[in-house]
């Protein structure tokens, strides 16, 4: 026998480590030790009914166990074979107490659809994509499917996507198909960009054969045989993989001339990116795939008329052509019946910031931003207090607690003030500055921008100094009128999905926080205490012991006192490097 | 490699894989082979995947434990890497987390050899489409 | 063409589909304004890169404001283009704009010109919110014999990259960096000197500020023109007289050679001559040169290579010289008539004159900037003395008459001087497209046939068309004649006589499209083709009231060869007259 105690970080904050040595103590008691072993395991991810005991090899799932329920478990369960119906979960909806972990609601939370295959097949060997129906679904298709049929199946899928925008991909590829011209072109879009954000990067590593398979059904839909994936060329392990893909699906013959028999031929090739945020955007990525600078430039024409060398093209996402063979497989109705009206399937998302479990998710659409973060993510770092989560990259905006009960899906978030994005997901705890937050992400933009348009290329460094002149405690009030109307006007007049979106961090922070912005401006404060020029380091007289060893380490000579005597920091001279405060052994230096 | 010319030769190839075949042409024995992989993506490789997939393979072989040691992608772990997938025989899969060196040493000798879970367990959380 | 109804402010309005919202404006006598845009349709020129936004309007039903330049209307749109939405924005992006650019405004050589300053005005920016805090974008200054690169006061509208790229397929200019530091540049941000640069001047003839400019030399005339030592001698060339009114608030198409000739004299030039002059010089080399090749192309010599390029124009030599450098032998070798002007006017006229070739300075007013760099070309000056001390462009000539406070509009209208101010209607028209080679056969056809023509105008070799070409009969032979202007055209021609495939046994190329009158130093034309238009009519007018037509006809040439010369093609006239051309492409170079 088994037990599991959960080591996570949410779970070790409340003494978990404590229930581990309480067990084994009493398992030692019962000379029990020997033929039970308690094992210390990761997240469940369950973090807000912790801590977990789970009970192998029955499956029983005890949740919000204490150090004294440690005797209770291995008395009855352990001893007598009896579950302490106590500690069974309950389940919030249907108020019966669930006792088999695999029966738990919140296994369900995460759904693997387009990272079905990420962590369990070997990606350099087709052979085990193939073994999981890999090709099966382009098997059928091209042998018993008219193009056509198969973009219906696409459009009643209703899967969107996952680049960002969410346009219903059955509609590009059936107005890409609609086009007619002698060349057409499918191009993967994998210039991932976002910062922290990775899932098109391991689903390539992971699974490069279900993208490679998605591009071939694709062009079987819009009649095109020749594909491109723009991949960075900071992906050197994705790039890697997808040429091994390539080849071993060539050497079968799943790619080339006839595939499969049929009159269908498709292979794709790979271009580089040199890593510019903008050439995600798809007519700057169409435009650096030319040979030519990445940047955007208007649509209409869209790519599905005139793309790559003024052929229609069909671009979509790593993500979405990940789902795509598997919505093949078990069809429209299955896809369609998982996510919320609008929004069909799951996302991944890249769970970072201050956050226990930082890793990459699959959720379905419809999910909240609680569950995320706070089950599946493992809740805030260090029992710190959540402040706010943003989502959608550098484009997104910035969430609150009011927003965390929203059903994550493409238009709750943009009516919420922010945007799905490609997926990143930072979440940040009451130490974060929302106002520096935002500075950060229009440092972003700033250097990311392609400089084309004037309002993003001017207009996003002009909203940049501005917040920064407000960190630095430089603001006024009347600035942040300024900030919002160049906000809004970088929105209303920006060339590209960059600028369009680029001011969404100053505007959801001013929105969201704006007693933060208010308090940097007129009381020159940063209640987060993250923006250093606001800063003043203080001594509290009462711990101060004299021992002079503050003083000796300031690097200006900023501290001053007598030996055994209270301390003082003259704020005009101090930098606020905060050495004297790593030095300090009596907690006595403080920062407000 | 024989091309695939239809449908129905892709069908087969599907079949015989699931079956194991690959296995089969690795050991005589295939029901009481140790199977792990390791999540050898980006996130992997830069937190020491590919050190503790070395060692695995072959302190497994050293040890004389027959085991077959692949690479995988990234299990969304991030948190935990590196990360590695046991399959014991007629076992279910687990997945342990943070597997440096020692903990793999820790894994082969209690885990493979015994069967006697180790600390670092990473319990599955999400639901799969099988 | 379908038919497309829509509503701006409120009026219907009916444009053929693809008309863009500013055109359909305008037939409705709106004028949105616009910055970045730039149409020149009768040259096929046409810069929207949808850049500035200045020209954003408010279209129903749309999330954005939509640029207005490059948007196309669509049935029953509703637009909306001085809304207060509009308006904020117009004004938002233009104080963005005016934040990165520097405000030297009293000394910018562009000042009066410049369309930056223009929609200042026009949108009423009176203060730049944030100016304190504003950083500026900044770049090293880039001079070279012809133009001055000061991207300080780039604005990103990218008309010099379309010119540069798209129309004169040069190359040398396009957009590097990226966000607030993109500006355009040649590659590796290297020096003009260093790229593939012809100096045609067309990107400066384009650029709405004063970041691209000519190399102002009126200093350097001045200061010659003081010296008593010197004689100074002045030449115009023929497009000068067709614009030069324009800066004075005349009429396009005004011809002022007479003023012009005046205010010459009143700025103390000691002879004021004509380039014309030297233009029926040329006509007598290169038709003798045209005649002799093709007689030996008949007579079957392999080595006489057809077909015969004229070379008047720098920039098109300069391009060769870079791009063709293995058909370095085909274009006559005839000099420009600026550098045979040189070559006389210090030899023949100054012996004639008894001034020492040290002490006489030739200055040359030309429409064109390559000019400048031409005659600082090595191969044209005799021991370190150039056959042309300085070369000023139209606009330079325009602002030293106004520095001299001359009224130009009211001055009398004067004589050249002789010899060398004497022409014929024939090197009038070398300042237009199709002129030179329109004049070469007025001679041509006389020498080879002996006969006189019936009639001198040419009107199949006239016209705005990019390439015409046309077969005259002499006498028996057609003679194939092929035009082109602009280098873009030019490269067309080009690359069929590089592959052995042209039909034609001479070609007039000009660098400029329009020729010498839309010239890279002439008034700036904003952007309105009707303005060339006019100077090329203006030209073919003076040519029409000229009592000679034909340069084998001019009198003074004739002396000029019994005196002095012998006959077209002598030995003397090959050493002063002729020149030989070299292979650049190594000139380019690229530093790090």
């Amino acid at each position: 026998m088994h037990l599991l105690v959960c080591g996570g970080t949410g779970c070790r904050a409340s003494e978990s480590a404590g229930i581990e040595a309480k067990l084994k103590s009493e398992l030692e008691k019962r000379s029990l030790d020997q033929s039970v072993q308690v094992i210390s395991t990761g997240c469940f991810g369950f973090c807000e009914k912790g801590p977990i005991v789970k009970v192998m090899p029955d499956n029983t799932f005890y949740t919000q166990v204490t150090p004294a329920d440690a005797e209770t478990i291995v008395a009855e369960h352990v001893v007598k074979g009896r579950r302490v119906e106590s500690l069974i979960y309950t389940d919030p909806s249907s108020k019966e107490k669930v006792e088999e972990s695999a029966k738990m609601g919140f296994y369900k939370k995460q759904l693997r659809i387009a990272l079905r295959n990420c962590g369990f097949i070997n990606p350099e060997n087709v052979d085990e994509y193939i073994a999981r129906d890999g090709y099966l679904a382009l098997g059928n298709i091209i042998t018993g499917m008219k193009p056509q049929e198969a973009i219906e199946i696409m459009k009643e899928s209703g899967l969107r996507g996952r680049g960002g925008a969410g346009f219903p991909t059955g509609l590009k590829w059936d107005l890409t198909a609609r086009t007619e011209a002698d060349q057409k072109y499918v191009v993967c879009n994998a210039d991932e960009g976002d910062p922290g954000a990775f899932m098109d990067r391991s689903i390539l590593e992971g699974d490069p054969h279900s993208v490679l398979e998605a591009m071939a059904i694709c062009g079987y839909c819009i009649g095109s045989d020749k594909g491109l994936i723009y991949i960075r060329a900071e992906y050197p392990l994705a790039i890697e993989r997808l040429k091994i893909a390539l080849s071993q699906a060539r050497e079968y013959g799943l790619l080339g001339n006839n595939i499969m028999g049929t009159e269908f031929s498709f292979d794709i090739e790979l271009r580089y990116g040199a890593g510019a945020f903008v050439c995600g955007e798809e007519t700057a990525l169409i435009h650096s795939m030319e040979g030519l600078r990445g940047e955007p430039t208007l649509k209409p024409p869209f790519p599905s008329e005139s793309g790559y060398n003024g052929k229609p093209t069909n671009v979509n996402n790593v993500e979405t052509l990940a789902n795509i063979p598997v919505i093949y497989l078990k069809g429209a109705k299955w896809f369609s019946s998982i996510g919320t009206e609008k929004s069909k399937g799951t996302k991944v998302f890249a769970l970072a910031g201050k956050i226990n479990n930082v890793g990459l998710i699959e959720v379905p659409m419809g999910t909240t931003l609680r569950e995320v973060i706070f089950e599946i993510g493992g809740g805030i770092k260090d029992g710190k207090k959540f402040k706010s989560v943003q989502t959608g990259g550098p484009s997104g905006g910035c969430l609150t607690e009011k927003h965390l009960d929203t059903p994550i899906d493409f238009d709750n978030l943009i009516a919420a003030g922010s945007m799905m994005g490609s997926g990143g997901m930072i979440v940040m705890d009451e130490d974060d500055c929302m106002v520096s937050m935002a500075r950060y992400y229009l440092e972003f933009t700033v250097e990311e921008s392609c400089g084309k348009c004037a309002p993003c290329r001017i207009g996003n460094k002009r909203l940049h100094e501005l917040l920064d002149h407000i960190c630095k405690g430089n603001g006024k009030l009347e600035d942040l009128d300024r900030l919002v109307n160049m906000s809004n006007v970088i929105k209303d007049t920006s060339l590209c999905g960059l600028g369009q979106s680029s001011p969404n961090p100053v505007l959801s922070t001013i929105n969201n926080f704006k007693d933060e912005y208010d308090a940097h401006v007129t009381d020159k404060k940063c209640p987060a205490g993250q923006c250093r020029d606001l800063m003043e380091y203080f001594i509290i007289e009462e711990n101060c012991v004299g021992c002079t060893a503050c003083a000796r380490v300031c690097p200006v000579a900023a501290i001053t006192g007598e030996r055994k005597e209270p301390h003082l920091i003259n704020p005009a001279i101090c930098i606020k490097c905060g050495a004297c405060m790593e030095k300090c052994k009596f907690d006595a230096i403080i920062i407000q | 490699m024989e091309k695939v010319k239809s449908l129905a030769d892709l069908k087969k190839i599907s079949e015989s894989f699931k079956k194991g075949i690959d296995l089969r042409e690795k050991s005589s024995h295939p029901d009481d082979i140790v199977q792990v992989k390791v999540a050898m993506a980006t996130c992997g490789i830069a937190s020491g995947a590919k050190e503790t997939m070395e060692y695995l393979s072959s302190e497994l072989e050293k040890r004389g434990i027959e085991a077959i040691v692949t690479q995988t992608g990234c299990m969304g772990y991030c948190y935990a890497e590196p990360t590695i997938e046991v399959t014991l025989p007629g076992q279910n899969p687990v997945v342990y987390g943070e597997v440096d060196i020692r903990k793999a040493d820790e894994i082969i000798e209690k885990y493979i050899k015994t069967g006697e879970l180790v600390n670092g367990i990473i319990p599955q959380n999400y639901e799969t489409i099988d | 063409m379908s038919k497309i109804k829509l509503t701006i402010d409120n009026r219907q309005v009916e444009v053929e589909s693809g008309t863009t919202i500013y055109k359909a404006a305008r037939e409705l006598g709106i004028d949105i304004p616009v910055l970045c845009y730039m149409d020149l349709h009768d040259l096929n020129i046409e810069n929207k890169p949808a850049g500035c936004r200045i020209c954003v309007v408010e279209v129903e039903g749309r999330r954005n404001l939509a640029p207005s330049c490059s948007t196309n209307c669509e049935e029953g749109m509703v637009v909306k283009s001085h809304s207060v939405r509009v308006l904020n924005a117009r004004r938002t992006v233009m104080e963005f704009i005016l934040s990165d650019h520097p405000k030297e405004c009293l000394t910018c050589l562009k000042s009066g010109h410049c369309e930056l300053q223009d929609m200042a005005v026009k949108l009423g920016i009176r203060e730049i919110p944030g100016e304190a805090i504003a950083e500026m974008s900044t770049y090293r200054l880039d001079t070279s014999p012809s133009i001055v690169r000061n991207l300080d006061k780039c604005i990103m509208c990218r008309r010099c990259e379309t010119m540069c790229n798209d129309i004169q397929t040069v190359g040398a200019l396009s957009a590097i960096h990226r966000g607030f530091m993109a500006v355009v540049a040649p590659a590796f941000e290297q020096n003009l000197e260093h790229s593939t640069c012809t100096y045609c001047g067309q990107c400066v003839a384009v650029c709405p500020t004063g970041a691209l400019t000519e190399v102002n030399h009126t200093n350097e005339v001045l200061r010659h023109l003081a010296d008593p030592s010197k004689t100074v001698v002045v030449q115009t060339a023929p497009a000068v007289r067709a614009a030069l009114g324009e800066e004075f608030g005349m009429e396009p198409g005004e011809l002022v050679t007479g003023k012009m000739v005046s205010a010459l004299r009143s700025l103390g030039f000691d002879f004021v001559f004509d380039t014309d002059f030297a233009a029926d010089l040329t006509i007598m080399e290169e038709a003798t040169e045209l005649l002799s090749r093709l007689q030996n192309h008949l007579e079957g010599d392999g080595t006489a290579r057809l077909p015969i390029l004229t070379s008047c124009c720098p920039g098109w030599v300069n391009f060769f010289e870079t791009n063709f450098p293995e058909l370095k032998d085909v274009p006559s070798t005839a000099k420009s008539p600026q550098q045979m002007f040189g070559a006389i006017a210090k030899t023949y006229f100054a012996e004639k004159q008894n001034i020492k070739r040290e002490d006489m300075i030739v200055v040359s007013v030309m429409p064109c900037l390559a000019k400048k760099y031409e005659c600082q070309r090595e191969e044209f000056s005799t021991d370190g003395n150039p056959d042309v001390d300085i070369s000023i462009s139209t606009r330079e000539l325009a602002a030293f008459i106004r520095q001299a406070n001359i009224d130009f509009k009211t001055l009398p209208d004067e004589e050249f001087d002789n010899p060398m101010g004497e022409s014929t209607g024939a090197g009038v028209i070398f300042g237009t497209t199709g002129g030179v080679i329109e004049a070469a056969v007025r001679t041509a056809y006389e020498l080879h046939t002996g006969k006189k023509l019936e009639k001198v105008d040419f009107e199949q070799l006239r016209g705005l068309e990019g390439v015409r070409e046309a077969s005259i009969d002499f006498n028996g032979l057609e003679l194939r004649i092929g035009i082109a202007h602009g280098l873009g055209n030019a490269r067309k021609l080009l690359n069929d006589v590089r592959d052995g495939k042209s039909k034609y046994h001479a070609i007039e190329i000009m660098a400029c499209p329009g020729g010498c009158i839309g010239g890279g130093g002439q008034p700036f034309h904003h952007g309105k083709s009707e303005i060339l238009k006019a100077r090329a009519s203006a030209l073919y007018r003076e040519d029409q009231d000229k009592p000679i037509r034909k340069s084998h006809e001019n009198p003074f040439i004739k002396v000029l060869y019994d005196e002095f010369l012998g006959e077209p093609n002598s030995e003397k006239a090959h050493k002063l007259l002729h020149t030989h051309y070299f292979d650049k492409k190594k000139r380019i170079t690229i530093k790090q």
